[in-house]
């Protein structure tokens, strides 16, 4: 493993089962609860030291509930780790932006097609030509939404269901996502005139990094029963959308951060990162964050029914058809904030979940999850990274038992994004993964490189570690066929 | 050392960087230099616009953060890609750190402009105003991309 790995992981880990690695409490003084890695032993090599600091950093944090928790992908970032789950308790805990990050409600959704892999890989490079064009992309694209202020203040304030009603989209979708596609605790008047002016441009924008847009196919049934109630068979064609709150979202973290550095010392916390900035969480900091945290996460919700509309557009006008059934299958956040309740040492809780690079999954049966649902659970989607599949699971019971309802989101970065661009060609990649059948589209070839295959955890990996922990279970496989990104 | 602005240090998903400088003025320059060169090359662009900026800090840490992220700003909303940047003066005024400068770049042309991955904020995460023995001054920044 190259830089910042870790030689001593296991000597500071404790091993619970195969699957579950704790850090025990006396690893770094001011730590209320223990820290909880949830990887294999293979993942257990290319987990970094600086994780686990991290994941202890987050175990000081006021009000903790049970641990501080990694999922299998987790890997460092700044403050909380990517990867990281931490409950707070309502009354006695905190709120915290960087257990959410700078790119509020950076979440995925799948649109379904009645198209086959057969009837769309021979024209894949032009279709993807086509999504690139129509769906802008990359560092200083500009939407072709020319958003007003009142309406950027709807989009803060209802997020999908301002999009649905405004003509992007129908009913339906809005039913098909987290949270019914916005956060009602949400107040654009939280919301600085920064973040609107950042947030106003890219409005109907992708982003740039690890952020695409996929055309996928469902190569593996793993649950025939479960991929039925989501709509999904074997060779059926799906576009993944994997994007965020955009400067709007970035910008609110940056204004709170700030905010909440004041509120922690007038709230006398003590912090072993100054990243980790908080407030008590009922707090009026704590609250304006949460608030203003909500619209940004309603702008991304927004943000990507605007681009499924155009989606569907350009799938219209390619393959000349409006019967295509592109009907919205799911939508989750990955990164965000939310008051659940969740039943802790046998007694009911109201927490603040953080989920930083974590995707919710909920159980069967849990009001949450929408009516079609419901029986199966939640669907827990998990993009790739360029070129490897993506995976679609549903929400269970252990998940609330063991992890407040949460799991992967991802692969998970191996090597930096420098490192990539030393170690890997674009135009290479581009060639190797159009031999295998995957057209990729992107402003230019060093972007491919950065976000090369090999800079990530093998996605099967860690989805298998939440397929044997059981805080999701694995419904379909998807393969990318068409990529692009900005 | 002699002569480098700044240098990359290895982060596994963001961007890490220290840049030098004999004065902390100077190391704050080209702080911003490396990042806007974690996006785009910027040795070959011309310095055709300028924004003035004025920023008060409660601290000299928070005083980076706000120069760096008000450059960022500026980049996103007047599309402006800076490449040269002139910092009059970092002083202490009471209880607060204030910085007077400016930064010069051109306005963003997607045709000729080959941008890398967007940083989308300025972390406080091992976030370092130092001096050295010699008396020079380096900063240390982790970026999130």
């Amino acid at each position: 493993m190259a830089d910042g790995s870790t030689k001593d992981a296991a000597s500071i880990l404790r091993k619970v089962n195969d699957y579950t690695w704790d850090i025990p409490m006396d690893y770094k003084p001011g730590m209320r609860v223990p820290g909880r890695i949830f990887v294999s032993s293979k993942l257990l090599e290319s987990l970094e030291h600086d994780t686990l600091t991290q994941v202890s950093n987050v175990a000081t944090l006021p009000g903790i509930q049970k641990f501080a928790m990694a999922m299998p992908d987790a890997h460092s970032g700044y403050g909380f780790p990517i990867g990281g789950v931490a409950a707070f308790d309502r009354d006695t805990g905190i709120i915290s932006p960087g257990g959410v990050g700078y790119d509020i409600n950076c979440g995925v959704r799948i649109i379904k097609t009645n198209l086959t892999v057969d009837e769309v890989r021979p024209g894949m490079k032009e279709l993807i030509e086509l999504l690139f064009h129509e769906i802008p992309s990359g560092v200083g694209s500009k939407s072709k939404l020319r958003a007003s202020d009142s309406e950027l203040t709807d989009a803060f304030l209802h997020g999908a269901k301002w999009a649905v009603e405004s003509g992007y989209g129908v009913k339906e979708d809005i039913e098909h996502c987290e949270e019914n596609g916005y956060m009602k605790i949400a107040d654009p008047s939280k919301v600085g005139e920064k973040a609107r002016k950042r947030g106003k441009p890219q409005f109907g924008t992708l982003g740039s990094g690890n952020h695409f847009l996929e055309v996928q196919y469902v190569d593996e049934v793993y649950d025939p029963e479960v991929a039925k109630v989501f709509g999904l068979h074997k060779g059926q064609v799906t576009v993944m959308i994997h994007c965020g709150s955009r400067g709007a979202g970035h910008q609110i973290c940056d204004d709170y951060l700030k905010i909440l550095d004041r509120a922690t010392h007038k709230y006398g916390i003590q912090l072993p990162d100054r990243q980790l900035a908080c407030a008590p969480a009922e707090s009026t900091e704590g609250q304006n964050y949460y608030k203003a945290m909500a619209a940004g996460a309603n702008y991304a919700w927004a943000n990507r029914q605007v681009i499924t509309h155009w989606v569907r557009e350009a799938f219209t006008r390619f393959f000349r058809r409006d019967d295509l059934g592109m009907d919205l299958m799911y939508d989750v956040a990955h990164n965000v904030a939310k008051l659940e309740e969740h039943t802790i040492d046998n007694e009911k809780k109201m927490v603040y979940v953080h989920r930083k690079g974590a995707t919710r999954a909920f159980p069967p049966g849990h009001p949450d999850v929408p009516l079609i649902y419901r029986k199966v659970g939640q669907p827990v989607l998990i993009p790739g990274s360029m070129g490897t599949p993506s995976f679609v699971l549903h929400g269970t019971q252990k998940a609330m038992e063991l992890t407040f309802g949460s799991a992967c989101h991802g692969s998970g970065r191996v090597s930096s994004r420098g490192a990539a661009k030393r170690e890997f060609h674009g135009e290479t990649i581009q060639k190797e993964l159009a031999a295998r059948g995957i057209s990729v589209r992107a402003t230019h070839p060093s972007i491919i490189a950065e976000e090369a295959p090999g800079v990530y955890k093998p996605s099967e990996e860690v989805v298998d570690v939440v397929h044997q922990l059981g805080i999701a279970r694995k419904v379909v496989k998807l393969m990318p066929i068409g990529v692009a990104k900005g | 050392m002699a002569g480098k602005k700044y240098e990359y240090l290895y982060h596994i998903a963001d961007a890490k960087f220290r840049a030098f400088g004999p004065t902390r003025e100077e190391a704050f320059e080209n702080a911003a230099l490396a990042l806007f060169n974690v996006m785009i090359d910027t040795s070959n662009l011309k310095a055709l616009e300028e924004r003035k900026i004025e920023i008060t800090s409660p601290d000299i840490k928070m005083l980076l953060v706000e120069w760096l992220s008000e450059l960022l700003y500026l980049f996103e909303v007047d599309g402006i890609v800076f490449s040269e940047f002139r910092i009059d003066k970092i002083e202490k005024i009471g209880e607060d750190f204030s910085l007077k400068g400016k930064a010069s770049g051109v306005p963003i042309d997607l045709l000729y402009h080959k941008f890398d991955t967007q940083v989308k904020a300025v972390t406080f995460h091992e976030l370092e105003v130092e001096q050295d023995k010699t008396g020079g001054f380096w900063v240390q920044v982790v970026v999130d991309t």
